[in-house]
């Protein structure tokens, strides 16, 4: 009932702001306002009504290379960036190098009517606030399963089964597509695998790394498996080159980033049978763990640490505008799956939903998994070629990921 | 021709093979990315099929006909292609003058200068230009930051006229040293200062060589990516990183088709160019620019 | 040429050298001297749109502490370069030790980032720098050999490979290599084994990327090699010719001296450039098959949490390799200068 009684409360309050914004003729903040973050359709139009409220001065930067440029953009006093886009994968960078405020105050004071969902706290302090997520789940093709009269895969095991099938049944050699690049993709989809076994990454309370278990080992060998059933350039396919696989209709399962079905699904880049026979559901699970074997992202904004109290408050306000449930529009609805109240989802966006749903896990939010990750993506396609076992390569892993951590300070 | 030059039917014959092979390795894949940039993103990949590639199976689904210019409207119309464009003009004329102006004055001095420590200052040029760039741009980021420098194009000019600084003194300083001594010296007896020397008599002799280390300066600002990537905010990124934002994320899609559009339309100037200069190419190199 | 000449000419060059390469240089070698504080990691209860969980986190007050008594971190010495991601002294020793036979201990080593990096980046060089400028040697020699008119557009068509963007350059041949693009196609359809994926195997994977360095630099070689050729004097060559030289005794005692000094020059720049190979593996998508010390360096800076202390060591040691490769062509350079007085 409270929760009803905010939202209403919420809804009323933005509409306010944004009569009040109209009225004023710009500026619904004053300060500088400075944004820097990536580049895809869903943060342009955050930051576009960001702006609109920031008033003419106000700037925004958005661009693919914002992780390499946010850390030492918002380092100086005053800092360049006033707020960084960043997803819970990235905020790790700008909380270790502690560039980004608390917004305890700022929530109290200007944005009281932000959902408690949206915000995301460290130690119970909130340190950004989100407005959008994103997860892999499943992306099968309706037809293929029929024809081999499969029921729509749960878990990587039920995949394998419907590969083959497939296989056998002559109606593609490499039915099971997946960005395995090496490099981040791979360390993405080993994270999800070895979630999925319910294997827990570091030592409880520590920096160290504990992967090499039988749990590491039975994620890597369902890759493996998996992988047979790919076409044999995997290691080189990202997520782009396995939608174009995708849309070519040389794949009929993979899982795949729910921001990226939208395309899948629509009439361009690909046939009509397998345009209108892409379907997608839940994540994947595998093993008996239970756990489905994807993390869930979101994306959000966060608020400099070395600006004037003003700027903090002028782009606090400008952000919280530009995440406002008012950006709803059937422009922007299906950008992404938007966390704010008023978005209504699309077909594409179920995947996403199911994989909330499912309880899956975030993507750790630990300030040492960026160096586990980078160690990941520089091993494992030398277990994936047959190179090395499975043991070795985990090993290997873990002396990468000990040797960086050391050099950050993480272990001594 | 002279009789010395003249070549038997057989050797021609296989020069000329050898030659029709290389071009057509050289100019093949632009060929095809100038073939594959009006047709829709499913022929260029032509995963299904690579005959879709020529024929247009898709394009014709999706556009109609068998070729569209819709790559080049979204990269020059929608996208804004032409700011970039306009960003790379301004950059690459201004880093070929300020990188010839200070490399004509230190290769002239370099070449004139008989003492041990011009050898040592083209050694330690040397040694700077092996420094990878990613981890020089990494190191300014915190710098440029701080004293407000980042993200303009005057800040990213003077970084490139920098990197190519060693390159371009090694060139200019061994064409330099190709052009005899007793010129400017034979000025100076006469009463000139060294500056008024190099003024009157050098600057008149040393167009081709400087023109021939301009060509490199230039395709050097033209194609980067490291440098201007990381030093350009959004709205001053030159041609190089707007392709690169056309390619799209590990988390959304990008438009490819417009990045293959780009490309093709980034070389079309370079033609001009290439036809415009190649006599002072060869000749700038023929008085002897690079000498080891 | 009098000394204050000699500085007024040289300074702004030098100056623009100073601010932007050597002390960014001397910064980079003092970086990777130190390494980062110790972080003080406390747990807490991380919340957002997906719950709440227990994590880790940095103890920033603490760590401030440690940040403010050493503010360039905490001394490291050669400790990162020693370290496992770059010479992995230790482990090189213990394999040295440990291992039955050399083969066994060549996989160990080559298990190690480092001197797998190394085993590609040397053979890329080895193999790329001869090919470039034999290559562009024949290159220039054909093309000096077509009539006047029709050289402007040869030579456009041949530098092709050099002034096409590489960032795109290389993914456009990327995408032809596919075993469904016309390349891969036409490679299968040579080889005449339809399963042939020049993407899957390492082997054709090294090749692959050693044929798109050869093209992408040859023209580089070639440029410099037509020039050279147009100076090639034609009188010493008739008189060769009357001295009843064959063909390719000409080329070889009268053309090829001429373009030694060129030939220097090619080496020095082409070394240096084949042993930074970076751009390739990327947009090759080759580092399942094959890494380079500036793909260490990219992969230290590109990753969530950046590694700048590891960057700074491989930039330290490629400075140090690319010294070594091109020492001989320098200590020539030094002899020619002592000559010159």
């Amino acid at each position: 009932m409270t929760i009803m009684k905010n939202l209403t409360l919420g809804t009323a309050f933005a509409a306010l702001g944004a009569t009040s914004a109209l009225a004023g003729g710009h500026a619904c903040a004053e300060g500088r306002v400075s944004i820097v973050g990536n580049e895809f359709p869903a943060i342009q139009s955050v930051a576009a009504a960001a702006l609109e409220c920031a008033g003419d001065t106000a700037e925004a930067n958005l661009t693919a290379d914002h992780q390499k440029i946010n850390v030492a953009g918002m380092t100086g006093n005053p800092a360049e960036y006033t707020t960084a886009i960043v997803a819970n994968s990235s905020i790790v960078a700008l909380i270790n190098e502690d560039v980004i405020r608390s917004l305890d105050d700022l929530v109290a004071e200007h944005g009281a009517d932000i959902p408690q969902q949206q915000l995301i706290t460290v130690d119970g302090k909130v340190m950004a606030v989100a407005f959008m997520a994103n997860a892999q789940h499943l992306v099968y093709r309706e037809d293929v399963l029929e024809q081999i009269g499969a029921d729509v895969p749960t878990s990587y095991e039920d995949v394998l089964a419907a590969a083959q099938q497939i296989r056998e049944a002559g109606i593609m050699e490499h039915p099971v597509g997946g960005a395995y690049a090496a490099g981040w993709n791979l360390a993405q989809e080993f994270t999800n695998m070895y979630i999925g076994t319910g294997g827990e990454f570091f030592k409880p309370g520590t920096a160290e790394v504990s992967i090499n278990n039988e749990k590491g080992v039975e994620a890597l060998e369902m890759m493996k498996a998996l992988s047979e059933y790919m076409n044999p350039d995997f290691l080189t396919h990202d997520s782009n080159a396995t939608s174009a696989e995708w849309e070519a209709g040389n794949v009929a399962l993979m899982n795949m980033w729910g921001s990226r079905t939208g395309v899948l699904m629509d009439d361009e880049g690909s046939a009509p049978e397998v345009y209108e026979n892409t379907k997608v559901s839940g994540p994947l699970t595998v093993g008996d763990s239970g756990v489905p074997a994807t993390t869930l992202w979101w994306d959000g904004w966060t608020v400099a640490k070395n600006i004037s109290d003003e700027d903090a408050v002028a782009t606090f306000k400008a952000m919280k505008a530009g995440s406002s449930p008012d950006i709803l529009n059937d422009e922007t609805m299906s950008q992404a799956v938007w966390l704010m109240e008023g978005f209504q989802p699309q077909e594409v966006n179920e995947g996403v939903l199911a994989s909330v749903a499912a309880g899956s896990a975030p993507y750790p939010m630990v300030p040492f998994q960026g160096l586990l990750h980078t160690a990941l993506g520089d091993n494992i396609a030398d277990y994936l070629q047959g190179n090395e076992s499975a043991e070795q390569t985990l090993a290997d892993i873990e002396a990468a990921y000990t040797a960086a951590a050391r050099e950050n300070g993480f272990l001594q | 021709m002279s009789v010395a030059t003249r070549r038997p039917l057989s050797i021609r014959f296989l020069a000329t093979s050898f030659l029709m092979l290389w071009l057509i390795m050289a100019a093949f894949p632009f060929l095809w990315t100038l073939w594959g940039s009006f047709k829709v993103e499913g022929d260029f990949f032509s995963k299904a099929d690579w005959a879709n590639s020529i024929f247009g199976t898709l394009t014709q689904v999706e556009t109609g006909g068998s070729f569209t210019d819709d790559g080049y409207y979204g990269a020059w119309v929608q996208e804004e292609f032409w700011r970039a464009a306009f960003n790379t003009a301004i950059v690459c004329i201004c880093v070929v003058t300020i990188s010839l102006t200070c490399g004509t004055l230190a290769g002239y001095a370099l070449s004139r200068s008989t003492y041990r420590y011009a050898f040592w200052l083209l050694l330690f040029a040397l040694i700077f230009r092996a420094m990878p760039p990613i981890t020089l741009v990494s190191g300014y980021l915190l710098p440029f930051f701080e004293w407000n420098l980042w993200g303009h194009l005057s800040t990213t000019i003077i970084v490139l006229v920098a990197i190519n600084q060693p390159f371009t003194l090694w060139m200019l300083h061994s064409f330099f040293k190709n052009i005899p001594k007793d010129l400017d010296e034979s000025a100076m007896v006469d009463g000139c200062t060294r500056f008024q020397a190099f003024r009157h008599v050098i600057i008149p002799v040393m167009w081709p060589g400087v023109i021939t280390t301009g060509l490199f300066s230039f395709l050097l600002a033209y194609n980067d990516f490291a440098v201007t990537s990381m030093l350009l905010a959004k709205e001053n990124h030159t041609m190089v990183p707007k392709i690169a934002s056309f390619l799209g994320t590990t988390q959304t899609k990008g438009n490819v088709m417009f990045a293959v559009a780009a490309v093709v339309s980034v070389t079309a100037p370079l033609f001009v160019m290439i036809l415009f200069f190649q006599r002072q190419i060869v000749s700038g190199l023929t008085a002897g620019a690079v000498k080891g | 040429m009098k000394h204050s000449t000699f500085f007024w000419f040289v300074f702004p060059s030098v100056l623009l050298m100073i601010a932007f390469i050597a002390l960014p240089i001397v910064s980079v070698v003092t970086q990777s001297l130190y390494s980062k504080h110790e972080q003080v990691i406390i747990v807490v209860e991380n919340c957002g749109p997906f719950g709440c969980t227990q994590s880790t986190t940095v103890d920033q007050a603490a760590t401030e502490a440690l940040r403010a008594e050493e503010p360039l971190g905490k001394w490291a010495g050669l400790d990162i370069y020693k370290d496992r991601n770059h010479l992995a002294v230790n482990e090189v020793a213990s394999a040295w030790v440990n291992s039955d036979g050399l083969p066994d201990f060549g996989r160990t080593l080559m298990n190690l980032p480092f001197y797998s990096a190394m085993a590609f980046t040397l053979t890329y060089t080895a193999v790329v720098t001869p090919l470039t400028i034999i290559l562009g040697f024949f290159i220039a020699i054909a093309v000096n050999s077509v009539a006047r008119r029709l050289r402007g557009p040869t030579i456009f068509f041949s530098l092709l490979p050099m002034i096409v963007t590489p960032l795109v350059g290389s993914l456009i041949l990327f995408w032809m290599v596919d075993a469904r693009g016309i390349l891969g196609t036409g490679l299968q359809w040579l080889t005449n084994d339809p399963s042939l994926s020049v993407k899957a195997s390492t082997p054709l994977m090294w090749a692959m990327l050693m044929v798109y360095g050869v093209w992408h630099s040859a023209p580089f070689a070639f440029i410099v090699y037509y020039a050279g050729l147009q100076t090639v004097n034609t009188d010493t060559l008739e008189a060769a010719m009357i001295d009843g030289a064959s063909r390719w005794e000409r080329i070889r005692y009268v053309v090829i001296p001429h373009l030694v000094p060129l030939t220097t020059f090619i080496a020095l720049i082409q070394l240096m450039d084949n042993f930074r190979v970076f751009e390739p593996i990327v947009s090759f998508a080759a580092a399942a098959h094959a890494t380079s010390l500036s793909y260490a360096i990219f992969n230290d800076l590109g990753g969530e949490t950046r590694l700048l202390s590891s960057a700074a060591a491989t930039s330290v040691l490629t400075i140090i390799f690319v010294a070594i490769l091109l020492s001989p062509v320098l200590v020539r350079t030094w002899r020619d200068f002592g000559t010159q007085k």
